[in-house]
C-alpha cells in the first residue's frame, strides 16, 4: 500500500499482466558511447527486433535526434497522419548521454508525426531512461503500431529481456503509474532508483497536446518524480498507441558504462566545470536554488514576460510570481538533478504540497517544477498571479500529460477570445474565462482530463480553435490570426518577441514550432543591438541553431552551456558564445568516440541533421516559406491598447528607423503604419535566412547544399528534384 | 547643455560621478550575467560600483544568453 487517499496494491496490478511477447538479447558492452544497434517495437504485431547501427548512420547522423529522424523517416511516407499505426515515438539518448562526470548528460530527445503540428517534432527531457536504455543495450528505441488493449514495454536492461505485457490495472495518470512502476519492478526500495518510466496521462488522451513523462527515482524523497517532453503532442501520440508506460530497468551504473576512448580527459574536464559552477551559480543566475525561474523578475523588467496572452510585457504583480516566492516554495539542501552528476540541480521540487481540487485533493505530493515557461504561462500570461495555482496547475498538467506551455498559452488565447465577446458562457458551458480566473483555468483542465466539455475543447490547440471559433462563432479570422500564438500548429513559448525581430525568426523560422531551443535572441538583438542588419540577423539565426541542435544529437541539456559561466569569459571575442564550454563539449566528444572533430564539425554534425529534417518537413507537406509565418502579436501590437502600451516606443520607430513622421497622424494611421513596416521586416528576414542556411527562396535547402552536407540519400534527392523541376 | 553618453547605441544623460552601476539602474538592467565595455575597454565586474563614466563615453552593455 501506499501514501495515496485511494491506494493501489501492486501486487494486484501484477497479477493482472499477461506476456503477450518476450524477446532476449545478449549484453554487450559499449563502445566509445554507441550500443550500435537500435531496438524496434510493434504494439500492433507484437514484434521486438533488432537493428545494427551502421558507421553510415553515426558518420551522417551523429545519434541523438539523428537516429531519431533516420529512423522515423524509414518508418513512415509521405501520406503517414499522426494517428497512423505506421508512425512511431522514437527515443534516443546520445553518443555523449549518460555520462557522469560533466553536467547534464541525460537527456533523451523524443521524435514523432506530432498531432499537433502533422509534421515531425522533437522534444527533448531529462529523467533516466535515454541513459538507462543506451545502457541496456540500445542507441534508440522505435515504438510502432497501435496495440489493441493497454499495453506495457519493458525493457529489463539486467538480463537482456524485452516484453509486452496487458497492463489492464495500472493508473495512467503519471505520477501514480510512475510510483506503480517502481513499485512493481523494483524489489525492493533500494532498487527502485533503477526504475525508470515513460508515460502520458488522462488528458493526453483528450488533447492534441499531450506530453510524455520520463520519470527517474528521488532516493531521498522516496517519489518517482517527473521530467517532461512536452512540446508536440507526443503523450497524446503515447496514448494513442495504448501504452501505458515504456519501463527499462538497469542497475549497473557505474562510472565509465560509456566505455570511452578517454576517461582521465573526461574527468579533468568536468573537475573544472564543477569548480566554476560552485563559483559562479549564486552570483549569474542562481540555478541551483531556483531553477530556470530566475527568469521571471528579469524576463518582466525587460518587458518580456508574456502577459494577457501576449499583449504586454510586464504586470504590476510579477512579485507574487517571482523567484523570492519560489525559492521559498522549493524544498532547498536536497540533491535536485535529474540525472546522476549535473551539480547544476535546477530541477526543483514544491514537497508536501496538498492538492486543494480535482480527483486527487487531498493527496499530499511533491511536484516538479515550476520551471520559468510553467510559472509564466500560468501566472503572467493567463493573468493568475497566485503561485499555488500555478504549481497546482503544474502537477495536473504533468499527472495529465499535458504540455505546460501548450496548456498556457491556449488558454490565454481563450481568455482573450473571451473578453472580445467571441466566447461566453453559454459556449465555455457556463464558465467565465477571463484573464485571472484560476478556479475556472483549473477546472478546464480537469474537465480536459475526463474528455468532457469546454475543457476538451481547449485540447484542440489554438490552431483548430481558430478555425472551430470562426465556423461555430463567426468569429473574426483575421482577428484572431492576429492573436492566436501559434506557429506550424504549435502553440508559442513564453517570451514577447515584438521588439526583437531576431526572435520573431527564431520562432518562426523553428523547424518544430514556436519553441525556443533553437535560438534565444531578444538579448542579443533588442538589448545589446549586436546584430543590427538582416545579415547579422541571418548569421545567428544560422550559428545558434546550429550549435543548439547539437544538444540534441549528443544527450544533453542546453542549460550548463551557458547559464553560467566562467570567470574569464567577458574576455573572449565572442562571449555569447561561451567559448570555453563550446571547447568543453568539442573535447569530451572527442574524448567519448575517440575522434577528433573541431568547432566546425560541430556545426557540421548539426547541419546535416538539420537540414535532414527540414526535408523532413517539406516531405510530409510542410517546410516551406508559407509555414514559416507568424501570428501577427509576435511581431507587433495588434490592438490600439497595445499600440498605446509602447506609443512612444512605436512613434520614434517611425521616425526614426522607417522615416516615417507620425507627427499628427492617429493612432490608427500609426498603428497600421507600423504593421506594414513590421510585417514587411519578418519577410525580409527570412529572406535573408533562408540565403544563409542555403536554401531557396521558398525555404527548401538546395540540391547544391545537400550534396555538401553528404544527405543527398536518392530518396531525398528525388523529393528535392520533384520540386526544383516543378518551380 | 545636457551631455550624453551612447549605452547599447541608446543615448542616455550623463552625470557626473556615474559609474556602471548607476547606468545599469537607470536602464533597469537587471540581468547579471553581462559584459560591459566603456569606449571599447572591458571593465571588469568587481569595477561596476568604481569605474567612472568620462563624457561622451560609448557603453556596450552585452547581456548574455540565458533562458531555454
Amino acid at each position: 500500500m501506499n501514501k495515496y487517499q485511494n491506494p493501489y496494491n501492486p501486487e494486484k496490478i501484477k497479477q493482472a499482466h499477461k506476456l503477450l511477447t518476450e524477446f532476449k538479447y545478449e549484453l554487450k558492452p559499449l563502445e566509445k558511447g554507441y550500443a550500435n544497434r537500435t531496438l524496434h517495437v510493434h504494439v500492433g504485431n507484437n514484434t521486438i527486433k533488432s537493428k545494427p547501427v551502421t558507421q553510415e548512420m553515426k558518420d551522417v547522423f551523429t545519434g541523438g535526434k539523428g537516429f531519431d529522424l533516420k529512423l522515423l523517416w524509414d518508418a513512415v511516407n509521405k501520406n503517414t497522419k499522426w494517428d497512423s499505426p505506421e508512425n512511431e515515438i522514437v527515443i534516443a539518448a546520445g553518443a555523449m548521454g549518460g555520462i557522469t562526470q560533466y553536467p547534464g548528460t541525460g537527456k533523451s530527445i523524443v521524435c514523432g508525426i506530432s498531432p499537433i503540428t502533422e509534421a515531425p517534432v522533437d522534444s527533448n527531457v531529462g529523467g533516466y531512461f535515454g541513459p538507462y536504455l543506451k545502457f541496456s543495450g540500445w542507441d534508440a528505441i522505435e515504438i510502432q503500431g497501435i496495440a489493441d488493449k493497454e499495453v506495457i514495454v519493458y525493457i529489463d536492461g539486467d538480463n537482456g529481456i524485452i516484453q509486452i505485457f496487458e497492463a489492464p490495472e495500472e493508473a495512467i495518470d503519471s505520477h501514480l503509474i510512475a510510483e506503480q512502476m517502481c513499485d512493481i519492478f523494483a524489489s525492493n526500495e533500494q532498487e527502485k532508483k533503477n526504475i525508470t518510466t515513460v508515460s502520458a496521462g488522462t488528458a493526453s488522451e483528450h488533447s492534441f497536446y499531450g506530453c510524455l513523462n520520463f520519470s527517474f527515482y528521488d532516493r531521498r524523497r522516496k517519489v518517482a518524480r517527473l521530467k517532461q517532453a512536452g512540446r508536440g503532442g507526443l503523450g497524446t501520440l503515447f496514448r494513442k498507441k495504448k501504452i501505458k508506460a515504456l519501463v527499462c530497468k538497469f542497475s549497473k551504473l557505474n562510472v565509465n558504462n560509456n566505455n570511452v576512448a578517454d576517461l582521465e580527459a573526461i574527468k579533468r574536464i568536468s573537475a573544472e566545470y564543477h569548480r566554476e559552477l560552485f563559483e559562479n551559480d549564486d552570483s549569474q543566475c542562481d540555478m541551483r536554488h531556483v531553477g530556470t525561474a530566475h527568469l521571471v523578475e528579469i524576463m518582466d523588467d525587460y518587458d518580456l514576460l508574456p502577459t494577457h496572452n501576449y499583449k504586454f510585457g510586464k504586470h504590476e504583480k510579477t512579485g507574487k510570481i517571482s523567484s523570492p516566492v519560489w525559492r521559498e516554495m522549493f524544498t532547498q539542501g536536497i540533491p535536485d538533478g535529474c540525472w546522476y552528476g549535473c551539480t547544476m540541480q535546477c530541477a526543483k521540487c514544491v514537497d508536501g504540497y496538498t492538492l486543494r481540487t480535482g480527483p486527487y485533493k487531498g493527496d499530499i505530493v511533491s511536484i516538479d517544477g515550476p520551471e520559468y515557461e510553467t510559472a509564466a504561462a500560468f501566472g503572467a500570461n493567463m493573468g493568475i498571479f497566485d503561485p499555488h495555482f500555478i504549481v497546482e496547475a503544474n502537477f495536473y498538467c504533468d499527472t495529465y500529460g499535458i504540455d505546460t506551455i501548450s496548456f498556457g498559452t491556449a488558454m490565454a488565447f481563450v481568455m482573450e477570445c473571451y473578453e472580445n465577446g467571441i466566447l461566453n458562457k453559454e459556449r465555455t458551458g457556463g464558465h467565465e474565462l477571463n484573464f485571472g480566473c484560476g478556479e475556472e483555468a483549473m477546472e478546464m483542465l480537469h474537465q480536459m482530463a475526463k474528455g468532457e466539455d469546454f475543457g476538451k475543447t481547449i485540447g484542440l490547440g489554438i490552431h483548430r480553435l481558430k478555425k472551430l471559433f470562426v465556423k461555430e462563432f463567426g468569429a473574426d479570422p483575421q482577428f484572431l490570426q492576429d492573436i492566436g500564438m501559434e506557429c506550424k500548429g504549435m502553440e508559442y513559448s513564453e517570451y514577447v518577441t515584438k521588439e526583437s525581430l531576431a526572435m520573431q525568426g527564431g520562432y518562426g523560422l523553428a523547424l518544430k514550432g514556436p519553441q525556443h531551443d533553437e535560438a534565444w535572441l531578444i538579448f542579443m538583438d533588442m538589448v545589446n543591438n549586436q546584430i543590427p542588419t538582416f545579415a547579422d540577423k541571418a548569421e545567428a539565426l544560422h550559428y545558434f541553431p546550429m550549435f543548439r541542435t547539437w544538444f540534441g544529437l549528443q544527450g544533453l541539456c542546453k542549460l550548463p552551456w551557458n547559464d553560467v559561466e566562467p570567470p574569464d569569459n567577458a574576455e573572449t571575442d565572442e562571449p555569447a558564445k561561451v567559448p570555453k564550454h563550446v571547447q568543453n563539449y568539442v573535447d569530451i566528444f572527442n574524448a567519448v568516440t575517440g575522434k577528433n572533430i573541431d568547432k566546425k564539425e560541430l556545426i557540421l554534425q548539426s547541419e546535416r541533421v538539420y537540414n535532414f529534417q527540414r526535408i523532413f518537413n517539406f516531405r510530409m507537406g510542410f517546410g516551406t516559406r508559407e509555414y514559416d509565418q507568424i501570428p501577427y502579436r509576435s511581431a507587433g501590437p495588434v490592438t490600439i491598447e497595445e499600440y498605446l502600451s509602447r506609443e512612444d516606443r512605436y512613434d520614434n520607430q517611425l521616425r526614426d528607423k522607417w522615416n516615417w513622421d507620425p507627427t499628427g497622424k492617429s493612432v490608427e494611421e500609426r498603428h497600421q503604419k507600423t504593421r506594414e513596416f513590421r510585417e514587411d521586416a519578418y519577410q525580409k528576414l527570412c529572406d535573408a535566412v533562408y540565403t544563409r542556411r542555403g536554401w531557396d527562396n521558398n525555404g527548401v535547402p538546395t540540391i547544391e547544399k545537400i550534396k555538401s552536407l553528404g544527405i543527398d540519400f536518392p530518396e531525398v534527392i528525388e523529393i528535392l528534384e520533384n520540386y526544383f523541376q516543378g518551380k | 547643455m545636457k551631455i550624453l553618453i551612447k549605452v547599447n547605441d541608446n543615448p542616455l544623460e550623463w552625470e557626473k560621478n556615474m559609474t556602471i552601476d548607476t547606468i545599469l539602474k537607470k536602464m533597469k538592467y537587471s540581468f547579471k550575467m553581462l559584459v560591459v565595455k566603456v569606449n571599447g575597454e572591458l571593465v571588469k565586474k568587481s569595477e561596476f560600483g568604481n569605474f567612472i563614466i568620462p563624457e561622451e563615453a560609448d557603453v556596450k552593455v552585452i547581456h548574455l544568453i540565458s533562458g531555454g
